[in-house]
């Protein structure tokens, strides 16, 4: 049968979910994050009570003290949905890949000084718990959250975490020709080695915080912000001078992973503080608290690693302080 | 030469991340894990169902994701709609994007809570893992049917009638039941009955469906999601083998779980049966043998290697055997009256199609449903089609309405009455009731959508304000495939008779 | 003895890996059904890495049959040389 199609007469009959289309006052092509996040949780009607948390509906905006009018202002600047995430992850994880097997090959790391790889083994693979801890809250903030704008972008956010964890366990098997008591080393460093202990106790303590925003503030915002720049920036900057260039290739994952993660951070950040007031104070409050606190509890590992630690404190401070103010937050 | 470590080691290394916490207490940081009875004497012994890290997770899905999405945007390029078999076909595809869909989301935030919150590492890890994969599922499901919503009626409003509509309770109900349970709970409600027992009953007849029915963008993303499933299944197999070996006092609560979660699950396939067996113009197999393969065959091998732990079959696979020859038919038969107040179209077979279910039920369809069917089909040709005004009765565990036969007499409809606090109960069978009678202050409160109309919950009075409330184009989205507009703009574009000239528009 | 299945899909990517299970698994049954290939054996099928390299002419990683899986029976075994489905009685 001769099937006579004319291109007119396919013509569709609407351009995108209706859900969309009114949120756009029209209705017009959406692009494929939009479509991908945009009202995808459940919001009325639910069936029953959560058993691990009766006072709640299982998808209740009341898990943070913040309130928005519409949590679909959670935007990511990287219209990251699953599909563009992994692509992109998967070229950053290729690169990766090419680096690790090119110092591997020739065992360039051979070539670091002992007492460098030491100071790695000792002041930057213990970092493997402390990405842990931030995969646990970034899952929390997906589990707890309010609309698959945020929780979707925490997601990713936590399994990139994962990823961070294990590259740095990489290196520490690179650094060591697999022998793995680096590792137990590392944890014991983290558990009880004096300098860690502020960090742990930093990191324990954002595991019980309740208010999931809260919590993405401490976590993504303000110990991501002063953990990053002191080893990745402050002391990278001088275990390079060390003879660590080659360690430097090893880390540009993370690197890259932490400049592009920080514009989604911050723009979660300043869409709540623009929202309202009451956010804003909320905000400024638990910016000024955990900055305290971390602060605090990077100062001893600050002054372990530096001759002048007390001024790597602050200065990577300022920075946080004047990347958070530009994000709005009244520092 | 570096020293080897086995993958089975590395993978260890690459996830065994924690310590136990001491500034705050463990049971503070893990608080979920411990009231549902569950013992766990050393979450250590936990075997990882599979070991892929992130950059080879990344490197796998982004390699998946971009074979998908090229295929996808060739597909509406090209108006691959236009290629599929008959527009009734859709259907199917917005019972999925309606009633599926939205699970595969419950599912991403149900896996992340419990990869935040399950004490043992690797089980939270996995657990993580099909957290994005499903995150992926329903992503990919709303792309994928993107383009159709473009073309047909009954997908634009997906998010918000799975939140309203009467016969998405069904779906609603079952993932809101799961995910409000414990962790474990939830580990053996999705992550084993669904994931390892029934997903099969969901996507290969549904993706093999398609690819007989030419709809080539929902077999690429059902494969490939179902290349996913395939550690999800891993995982819900591990999840139960590690709560039953860890202590025996784990046999009974597994058991009971089991019982209950096949049971809910089994209710919302009966959906998928009805689309299997009459939506597809063109249908690979039939509910019945679908059933017998990846139930009660492949089933039957993994309840086999469960026995040694004491596990059984649940009480009621006699009642689903003996259902299995009427359940298709029954379903269709309510989606059929009920169409008025439905986003899908329903339609009734014609002479091939019933002939291929007489084939396919040669002990039921002519007996009890042809005579049915061919009077409704009559009726609705010579301008009487019926469509009920009012919404029955639903069962209060799985939401359908009470339209299911005695298991033992297929003409008389089976109801069961409980108590509880002085109000009376009803259900569409006895594991239904059985479900509300062991935890009924669980499931008194059941968002029941006939009711919650009576009650002027829902737009108000009447179909019409209801139909309003659920935001439907009357007489597009809704009512027989005979004289919609999906059936009308089909024609046109294929040149068939009864064509219209001039553009067809949703009203 | 209970039966184990292996679903692939049915594209290019999948035929090393078939022709591979057929060598290794003498007794297994491959049948085509719309888009997937399913694969039955009693008790055990494997996959080995050297076979389906051999096959392909490329080095196979047994995790790449993530690639073309569609669905299994059975429990999973995999290692760096081989990935097994299997039932233990």
């Amino acid at each position: 049968m001769q099937i006579d199609i004319k291109a007119k007469e396919v013509k569709p009959i609407r351009h995108t979910y209706s859900h969309i289309a009114r949120r756009f006052g029209e209705d017009k092509p959406a692009t494929r994050y939009q479509e991908a996040v945009l009202d995808v949780q459940a919001v009325d009607n639910f069936h029953y009570r959560p058993t691990w948390q009766p006072d709640k509906e299982l998808y209740d905006p009341t898990r943070t003290a913040i309130i928005m009018e519409d949590w679909y202002s959670f935007l990511d600047p990287r219209q990251y949905y699953y599909g563009t995430y992994t692509m992109a992850r998967a070229k950053q994880q290729a690169s990766a890949d090419q680096s690790f097997k090119f110092v591997e090959k020739r065992n360039l790391l051979d070539q670091i000084p002992t007492d460098v790889k030491q100071t790695i083994l000792d002041y930057v693979v213990p970092l493997r718990h402390y990405e842990w801890g931030a995969n646990m809250n970034n899952y929390q903030i997906c589990a707890m959250g309010y609309g698959a704008a945020i929780t979707s972008a925490a997601a990713m956010h936590g399994a990139d975490r994962l990823g961070n964890a294990q590259y740095i366990t990489r290196i520490a098997l690179a650094l060591s020709d697999n022998d793995t008591s680096v590792l137990d080393n590392a944890l014991a460093g983290w558990t009880d080695k004096t300098q860690w202990q502020g960090l742990r106790k930093l990191v324990e303590d954002s595991l019980v915080v309740q208010d999931w925003f809260e919590l993405f503030v401490a976590q993504n915002l303000v110990m991501d912000g002063l953990v990053m720049m002191l080893f990745f920036e402050k002391l990278e900057a001088q275990l390079v001078a060390a003879g660590a260039s080659t360690y430097a290739m090893l880390t540009e994952f993370i690197v890259d992973w932490h400049a592009e993660s920080m514009r989604w951070v911050d723009k979660q950040i300043s869409v709540a503080i623009s929202e309202s007031e009451a956010n804003a104070d909320l905000l400024n409050g638990w910016f000024a608290q955990w900055t305290d606190a971390a602060q605090g509890a990077l100062a001893p590992l600050a002054d372990a690693l530096f001759d002048n630690g007390s001024e790597v404190i602050s200065s990577i401070t300022e920075s946080l302080k004047s990347r958070a103010a530009k994000a709005g937050v009244s520092v | 030469m570096a020293n080897k470590l086995n993958m089975r080691d590395r993978y260890k290394l690459m996830t065994r991340l924690g310590w136990e916490t001491s500034y705050q207490p463990m049971d503070k940081v893990f608080p979920y894990d411990s009231y549902e009875g569950i013992k766990i004497k050393d979450w250590d012994a936990w075997e990882d169902p599979f070991r892929m890290t992130m950059d080879a997770y990344w490197k796998y899905q982004g390699e998946k994701e971009k074979k998908l999405y090229a295929i996808m945007d060739a597909f509406s390029q090209s108006n691959g709609h236009l290629n599929i078999s008959d527009a009734r076909y859709v259907n199917a595809l917005k019972l999925f994007l309606q009633g599926v869909s939205p699970l595969e989301y419950q599912a991403h935030r149900g896996f992340a809570r419990q990869g935040r919150h399950f004490t043992g590492e690797g089980a939270r890890v996995a657990c993580q893992m099909q957290s994005l994969d499903e995150l992926r599922h329903v992503q990919t499901q709303i792309h994928g049917m993107s383009h159709f919503n473009k073309y047909f009626d009954g997908f634009h409003d997906f998010a918000h009638w799975h939140d309203r509509v009467w016969y998405l309770s069904v779906p609603k109900s079952f993932f809101d039941d799961a995910n409000t349970a414990g962790p474990f709970e939830f580990m053996v409600a999705i992550g084993f009955s669904f994931e390892y027992v029934l997903t099969n009953l969901l996507f290969v007849p549904f993706m093999s469906g398609a690819a007989y029915n030419g709809d080539m963008s929902t077999v690429s993303f059902g494969f490939s999601a179902q290349s996913d499933e395939a550690r999800h299944m891993t995982l819900g197999l591990e999840a139960i083998r590690f709560m039953l070996e860890q202590h025996e006092d784990n046999v009974p609560i597994v058991q009971r779980w089991i019982d209950k979660w096949l049971w809910r699950g089994y209710k919302v396939l009966s959906l998928v049966s009805a689309m299997m067996d009459y939506m597809l113009p063109e249908s690979p197999m039939s509910w019945k043998e679908a059933w017998e393969v990846y139930f009660e065959q492949n089933g039957g091998a993994l309840f086999n290697d469960l026995a040694r732990y004491g596990i059984t079959v649940p009480d009621y696979a006699e009642i689903c055997t003996k259902e299995k020859e009427h359940l298709s038919h029954q379903v269709w038969g309510i989606l059929y009256n009920h169409t008025a107040a439905a986003a899908i179209h329903t339609w009734m077979p014609d002479d091939a199609k019933m002939n291929w279910l007489s084939e396919k039920y040669p002990d039921t369809f002519d007996k009890y449903y042809r005579p049915r069917f061919e009077y409704w089909r009559d009726q609705a040709e010579n301008g009487n089609r019926y469509y009920s005004q009012t919404l029955p009765l639903v069962c209060q565990t799985c939401q359908i309405p009470m339209g299911f036969t005695e298991p033992d007499d297929p003409t008389q409809i089976s109801y069961r009455v409980s108590e509880y606090n002085g109000d009376k109960y009803h259900f569409c069978s006895d594991p239904c009731k059985a479900i509300f009678d062991f935890e009924p202050e669980k499931y008194c409160h059941a968002w029941m959508p006939p009711q919650q109309i009576f009650q002027g919950n829902c737009g108000g009075e009447g179909l019409p304000a209801v139909l309003e409330h659920y935001k439907f184009n009357l007489g597009a989205d809704n009512m027989d495939y005979v004289g919609s507009p999906d059936e009308a703009n089909w024609n046109l574009w294929k040149g068939l008779n009864g064509s219209v000239s001039g553009d067809v528009k949703a009203s | 003895m209970s039966t184990v299945f292996l679903a692939l899909q049915d594209v290019d990517d999948s035929r090393p890996v078939v022709e591979a299970i057929k060598k290794d698994n003498p007794s297994a049954v491959v049948e085509s059904q719309p888009a997937m290939i399913r694969i039955t054996a009693e008790g055990e099928l494997v996959v080995k890495r050297e076979t389906v390299s051999n096959e392909s002419g490329t080095d196979w990683d047994p995790q790449d049959i993530h690639l073309i899986l569609i669905s299994f029976g059975g429990n999973v075994d995999e290692d760096d040389d081989y990935f097994k489905i299997f039932w233990q009685d």
